[in-house]
């Protein structure tokens, strides 16, 4: 007998496929959370594996902070050309100026928790039922404790102590009017497994990833980039690093790494060695110790 | 490029873990991470500006697996946590499970998806009443294979006398239960003894070390590839320009092996008709086997929607209104005897009628308690359900993915109930 063995990139991108199509199966209006970085171009894909030869059913939607890397929006602007699937910008400074959202002050002010107000103004405005996200139980330990289909009440807010068993393969979506859920299709997947399939499946990713020369000030040990956003404290200045990012978010709290790495090989050998984790670079989840638990609750992707 | 090219040959394992608050479940989990380098210098780092706010000295490994504050305030692990680590033959998720007694129902969520059961035995202590609960919800979900750690022999001088007793007292224990493979290992979570390295401490120590049973484990036979299961999840129709006639069925193969030309059956119309192509995004492929997801074409057409199920001819499931169901209570309402609920069954929902309590389960003492008529959270029992309209099920011992269901209260929409179709 033939030996019927999946690779474990095989069986994940399975199990991603299967959860995606048992959203557009038990929910009315689902809706594709999608920023721009490599895990949201992942889901893209997967997304549109899900439902080949058909077009993604359902529609992307990207919280846009104003923030943003211009070549995080030209990639994300090309894609959606090139598929021609269907996309919605929802702006954070849209609440800012609808007096929802109160904009940060001081030296580096981050929208990354504004976003939170955006993205559930979105989903109720939109009435989606389901948000469909690329978050990852590796990336953080609060995150850890996520199921694949994860409720949310009508504040959009995370109860993670009365969470829902998940047993098998059997996904229970269902919820009463103003409630909804947050699906994660590759909660299981590792930061190695990501770029493994990148590299695997020829998929195309913002340059912002491989090895660049770039302007960036050094902050609490985070490399921040230069742009509009960030002003420089008396005794800081720009100095030009040849970096890359291990995880896009806003220009404001993504830290860039110094690296060489301008291949997915040379990337891959890079992530293999690296003895930091991928949000050790991230602004946003420094500021407490359970800085992602919080977030979450509130509604946080 | 060839380390790159190696971790795409790589399989997966998923394994859960179970053993008592002090067992040291924590700290042997810490360790496969730790020596397999899947822990990074900022999450020690954070543990060690942690350890000191809580005046504690060096590094608590389990603190990396409680992730939720009250966790870490109470140093409890709440709720089923999952953890990732790979070695050059294996990547590894770890469904990482409370061990008291009110968090049966995390253990049997674990145990769910799991291909193998780590169990921890303290060596001092040796089989107790939790260790007898979590190798019968082992065997109950029929995970299978089992890894015994008998931990703490740092403890007990590294004795081959201690390890020996803990080990009949097992065996006599689970021939009992439905266990296929058990492995017995003595080791030292602290220390590290047969963990990832061989032990200096246990020369009398011949079998391999848990690292290398995981990495090694034989797995390509714990997924059914004999009886053909197909669950339409959706129904695939393009009406674009260039697919103006497409229908295919999109599903995940929940068992045996479908092939391009197959005679296939649909339930439950009855027609049948063959497979024209399997079709991925990659391309058309010849053959598909579980655990994998496609979306097929046939070359009739025939009524086909979401929940129904494409078999072989001369391999049909049971088919039926009237089903036998293990099941375990998950939620603080009791199952209500005659009760209604939505059941969930591959790609099936329908409404259920509870007909009986056959019996509950003492899982201590594995006594069936046919007197009982009420199931409380973390209960196990036999009972018997009437559905609204048939299923198309495989008995659980045979399939996980097609004898497998769940209770679902209608009114406040939790998940109640796992049950095992006997």
């Amino acid at each position: 007998m033939n030996s019927y063995n999946l690779t474990h990139l095989k069986v994940l991108e399975s199990e991603a496929i299967f959860i995606i199509r048992e959203v557009a199966a038990q929910f009315e209006k689902p809706v594709m959370l999608f920023s721009g970085g490599k895990d949201s171009i992942i889901m893209f894909h997967l997304a549109r594996k899900a439902f080949y030869p058909d077009k993604i059913p359902f529609p992307l939607m990207h919280i846009d902070t104003g923030h943003n890397f211009p070549e995080t929006i030209n990639f994300r602007n090309k894609l959606i050309e090139e598929t021609g699937e269907n996309l919605i910008i929802k702006l954070v400074q849209e609440s800012i100026d609808n007096g929802t959202a109160i904009e940060e002050t001081g030296l580096n002010p981050s929208r990354n928790g504004l976003q939170t107000v955006t993205l559930l103004e979105g989903i109720e405005g939109g009435n989606y039922d389901c948000a469909l996200g690329g978050a990852r139980r590796d990336e953080e330990k609060a995150r850890a404790k996520e199921r694949f289909f994860s409720h949310r009440d009508e504040f959009g807010q995370w109860d993670p102590k009365n969470q829902r068993p998940e047993l098998w393969n059997l996904f229970n979506g269902k919820k009463n009017q103003g409630e909804h859920f947050r699906v994660f299709p590759i909660s299981n997947w590792t930061e190695m497994d990501v770029w493994q399939y990148i590299l695997d499946e020829k998929i195309e990713i913002p340059s912002l990833y491989f090895a660049h020369k770039r302007h960036v000030v050094n902050r609490d040990g985070v490399l921040l980039s230069k742009c509009e956003h960030i002003s420089l404290k008396n005794n800081e200045e720009w100095q030009e690093k040849t970096v890359r990012c291990r995880t896009i978010g806003d220009m404001t709290c993504t830290g860039v790494s110094e690296s060489r790495a301008s291949t997915m090989e040379e990337i891959i050998e890079e992530v293999a060695t690296t003895r930091v984790t991928e949000r050790g670079g991230r602004a946003d989840d420094k500021r407490s110790e359970a800085a992602m638990e919080d977030r979450k609750k509130e509604g946080y992707f | 490029m060839s380390e790159s090219k190696g971790y795409l040959d790589m399989e997966l394992l998923r394994f859960t873990t179970a053993g008592s608050v002090d067992d040291g479940k924590s700290t042997l989990i810490g360790r496969l991470l730790y020596d397999s380098k899947a822990i990074f210098e900022d999450q020690i780092q954070n543990l060690q500006e942690v350890n000191e706010q809580r005046g504690e000295e060096g590094i608590n490994l389990a603190l990396l697996t409680d992730g939720l504050r009250s966790e870490r305030e109470q140093g409890i692990t709440i709720d089923v946590a999952y953890r990732y680590f790979a070695t050059p033959k294996r990547k590894f998720i770890i469904a990482d499970t409370p061990g008291h007694i009110q968090y049966t129902r995390n253990m049997v969520t674990g145990a769910s998806t799991a291909n193998l059961a780590l169990l921890l035995i303290d060596a001092r202590h040796g089989v107790i009443e939790q260790t007898k609960r979590h190798a019968f919800i082992a065997s109950l979900l029929q995970i299978p294979h089992v890894a015994v750690c008998v931990n703490k022999m740092d403890l007990v001088d590294f004795s081959k006398d201690e390890f020996e007793k803990i080990k009949s007292d097992f065996k006599k224990f689970a021939s009992k239960l439905e266990i296929k493979d058990v492995n017995f290992i003595p080791i030292s979570a602290l220390k590290g003894d047969n963990v990832v390295d061989r032990s200096k401490n246990m020369d009398w120590y011949e079998g391999s070390t848990l690292i290398h049973l995981l990495e090694n484990i034989h797995i390509g036979s714990d997924l059914n590839h004999v009886d053909c299961r197909f669950p339409v999840q959706r129904v695939i129709r393009p009406q674009s320009k260039n697919y103006p006639d497409y229908r295919g069925y999109a599903g995940r193969i929940e068992g045996g092996v479908f092939k391009t030309g197959d005679e296939i059956l649909t339930l439950p119309s009855g027609k049948k008709s063959t497979i024209k192509s399997i079709d991925t995004f990659n391309g058309e492929i010849n053959e598909a086997f579980s655990p994998m997801s496609v979306c097929i074409t046939l070359n009739d057409n025939i009524d086909i929607s979401r929940g129904d199920m494409l078999v072989r001819t001369n391999n049909q499931p049971q088919i039926s209104q009237d089903i036998e169901v293990m099941i375990c209570w998950m939620n603080e309402r009791k199952l209500i005897p005659k009760g209604k609920y939505t059941i969930r069954h591959t790609s099936q929902t329908t409404r259920c009628i509870i007909k009986e309590i056959k019996y509950k389960i003492d899982i201590n003492s594995l006594h069936r308690m046919e007197q009982e008529n009420e199931l409380s959270m973390n209960d196990i029992g036999r009972i018997s359900i009437k559905t609204t309209k048939p299923l198309f099920f495989d008995s659980y011992r045979r399939n996980r993915n097609t004898g497998s269901i769940i209770l679902v209260n209608e009114a406040t929409n939790e998940t109640v109930g796992a049950g095992m179709i006997i």
